[in-house]
């Protein structure tokens, strides 16, 4: 899936539209009432599904632009030759990760990443972010 | 709890109560845990005494919120530490310079205010990023592109203020210089506007710098006589096309001759990019490639005889290197011109360029690729990204774990002279280094080319680590006031520097008896009695906190 167009919507903010058109469906604008902005910072545009929750949004918000995929990320660079393959470099890939060990890191820092003041990163963004990176996965 | 510094316990809490009464209780951080997220991640002095560190941090969300603030410092005499978004790591982040300060974190103040396309310019608040201002740009539509410097977390402000630079049109890279108009909340509490803001009722704040009268704006950078609360800039019409071509030249000899024309074109306007040195003799990678080959693997070791000769080279001088170059077809400096138009344009000022190049025998020349722009996706993902106007945190692979430095350090501090735009400073540079580093046992490279951020003049970046072991980081902080002196007597100073270093760096700017310094100081006086204003930031102390001359 790729982001297409973008559309106004009522509350201001950019509606991302996603190109379902080519698997058979009609492409919905997410709601305006909980829609996310789309997050286009990063060298390539990242789309917000509905379904997807505010962790995964706070994670691209805050975290991707080290730790996601594609280029230009010191943090996935990092991990890939940290863990050599033994775990995923990305940490949305990670099922090993516990909350306390999140929480530690956003807080305190690690190598050349710094601590998050509670201006950049509130505690609740970040118990977001916590249980998406510790969610249970099927 | 910390108490500020020649501050009772009882007025500091006074001082507390009424600073929640202004912003509310949930902005008012007094606990150690969250204190601690203002440390500078990056000090040179972790876990030493002598790091800087807050008494509490405040965060304001309005004008009328900072002008609280610093009235109520004002009646208690508590030091504040204005910060935009605390990122400027390897410039003091988040912490303060003088510890018991009072951190003002300005993220909250996030809004971009105004963006004219037509006018090609913005109005922004001290909290918003480069990646706040990127994606308004593009959620919005807007061909328009801001400069941004390697960290894209950093505040537009507080970047500016810091006197940082980027890669795009020579215009823009310098962002001080980029900026037009500005509001200050003076240490008083009244509240200032620079430039057509003085005049209610312009409409050309961001379209005419200068105002009327004494340009001021220069005083509220590197310094402590405000807190900036607003600040425009000038942005970058999209082009319609860039380019970059590559200027090889095969002897030593002709870095006078290349740099001499390089001058020429820069100067005259005919490349209007961020030119980038490199040499492949020496395995001096230019920014553009060492940037966007972080992602790939290391590069293979060079050939042993290379390696050999280029041990035995000094200050990048070595007959047998020279011929090594000539027979392997070598290059021995080149130079990439960068050009933002329109696609007949640059074409034309390249073919001019390579005109002017001729004048070195035996200079080659690469063509590169002609992009148009917007961007395509796939090239959304292999530009050198600042070139673009695209923020990202790449950079921060210097220091962290990566597939060539296995051993990560904790952070970096920036050792960064200027020096004069001539190839004959650079060889004098590289000789007085190059000394330095064997009296100090400096890992520095062998030959260093210098960066090309500003018109007119070189600029010298060495890193230095931060690390977690306390004698290196003292180790490292001697070295760094040495090569502040060692620079100064050349007639090399740096242009910005950590707050550890800062009375230090403004120290050997010295012309008549510190008299930069002691204007600063009456500035500072007049402005701030009662020295309540960042003290100590870039050397400027108050009356009460000065050392006896």
């Amino acid at each position: 899936m790729r982001l297409r167009t973008h559309l106004p919507s009522l509350t201001g903010l950019t509606v991302v539209v996603l190109a379902l058109a080519a698997h058979g469906q009609t492409p919905k604008p997410t709601p305006p009432a909980t829609a996310a902005p789309p997050i286009s910072w990063t060298p390539a545009t990242v789309v917000v599904r509905p379904d997807q929750p505010r962790g995964y949004v706070q994670f691209q918000l805050a975290c991707a632009v080290c730790h996601g995929a594609g280029a230009a990320r010191p943090g996935t660079r990092a991990l890939a030759v940290k863990y050599q393959g033994k775990l995923p470099a990305r940490l949305e890939e990670r099922t090993d990760l516990s909350a306390d060990y999140v929480r530690t890191t956003v807080r305190h820092g690690v190598s050349v990443m710094p601590f998050f003041r509670k201006t950049e990163l509130s505690d609740a963004e970040l118990e977001a972010i916590v249980a998406y990176l510790t969610r249970k996965r099927g | 709890m910390k108490i500020p510094p020649g501050v009772s316990a009882s007025d500091f809490s006074a001082a507390l109560a009424q600073f929640e009464h202004s912003v509310g209780h949930d902005w008012v951080f007094t606990s150690d845990a969250d204190v601690d997220l203002y440390r500078d991640a990056f000090s040179p002095f972790l876990g030493e005494p002598e790091e800087r560190t807050a008494s509490a941090a405040v965060a304001p969300q309005s004008v009328s919120e900072v002008q609280d603030i610093v009235r109520i410092a004002n009646r208690y005499k508590v030091p504040l530490y204005p910060i935009s978004t605390g990122r400027n790591l390897g410039y003091g982040g988040s912490a303060p310079a003088y510890s018991g300060c009072v951190v003002v974190d300005l993220k909250r103040m996030n809004r971009v205010l105004e963006v004219s396309e037509a006018n090609a310019s913005c109005l922004v608040e001290p909290g918003v990023s480069y990646f706040d201002l990127y994606r308004n740009l593009q959620e919005r539509g807007l061909k328009l592109w801001v400069d941004v410097p390697d960290p894209g977390w950093g505040s537009l402000i507080g970047n500016a203020l810091d006197r940082g630079g980027g890669y795009t049109r020579s215009q823009f890279r310098n962002h001080f210089d980029a900026h037009c108009g500005m509001e200050i909340v003076l240490p008083n509490g009244e509240l200032l506007r620079t430039g057509m803001g003085a005049l209610p009722g312009a409409k050309t704040w961001q379209q005419y710098k200068s105002g009327f009268g004494p340009w001021i704006d220069g005083l509220f950078s590197q310094s402590n006589f405000g807190i900036v609360t607003k600040m425009g800039f000038w942005l970058m019409p999209e082009p319609e096309a860039y380019y970059s071509g590559t200027v090889h030249a095969p002897h030593r000899d002709d870095l006078h001759k290349l740099v001499e024309v390089l001058n020429q074109v820069e100067n005259g306007g005919i490349t209007n990019g961020m030119p980038d040195l490199g040499s492949t003799l020496l395995g001096i990678q230019m920014i553009e490639d060492y940037a966007r080959s972080m992602d790939d693997k290391p590069a293979a070791a060079p050939d042993p005889e290379l390696a050999r000769l280029r041990d035995q080279a000094e200050a990048g001088q070595h007959a047998p290197l020279e011929a090594y170059g000539q027979k392997h077809g070598l290059s021995y400096w080149s130079v990439r011109l960068k050009f933002y138009g329109p696609a007949k344009v640059i074409a034309a000022q390249w073919e001019h360029c390579k005109e002017k190049f001729a004048a070195i025998a035996g200079a080659r020349f690469q063509d590169g690729e002609l992009i148009r722009l917007p961007l395509t996706p796939a090239q959304r993902q292999s530009v050198h990204f600042p070139e673009f106007g695209i923020p990202t945190l790449n950079m921060f692979s210097i220091g962290a774990r990566s597939s060539s430095n296995p051993n990560p350090t904790h952070g970096h501090m920036w050792f960064s002279p200027i020096i004069p735009r001539t190839a004959e400073a650079v060889f004098e540079a590289n000789r007085v280094f190059a000394a330095a580093a064997r009296e100090f046992q400096l890992p520095l490279l062998r030959f260093s080319l210098p960066s090309c951020y500003w018109e007119r003049a070189f600029i010298f970046i060495f890193g230095f680590p931060v690390t977690t072991d306390i004698a290196t980081n003292r180790r490292n902080r001697t070295t760094f006031y040495k090569m502040i002196e060692l620079a100064a007597q050349h007639g090399w100073g740096e242009y910005r520097t950590a707050p550890a270093y800062q009375d230090a760096v403004l120290d050997v700017y010295s012309f008549n008896n510190h008299a930069l310094r002691r204007f600063h100081e009456s500035v500072k006086d007049a402005l701030d009695p009662n020295g309540i204003l960042s003290p100590g930031r870039y050397g400027i102390w108050p009356r009460h906190l000065r050392k006896p001359s």
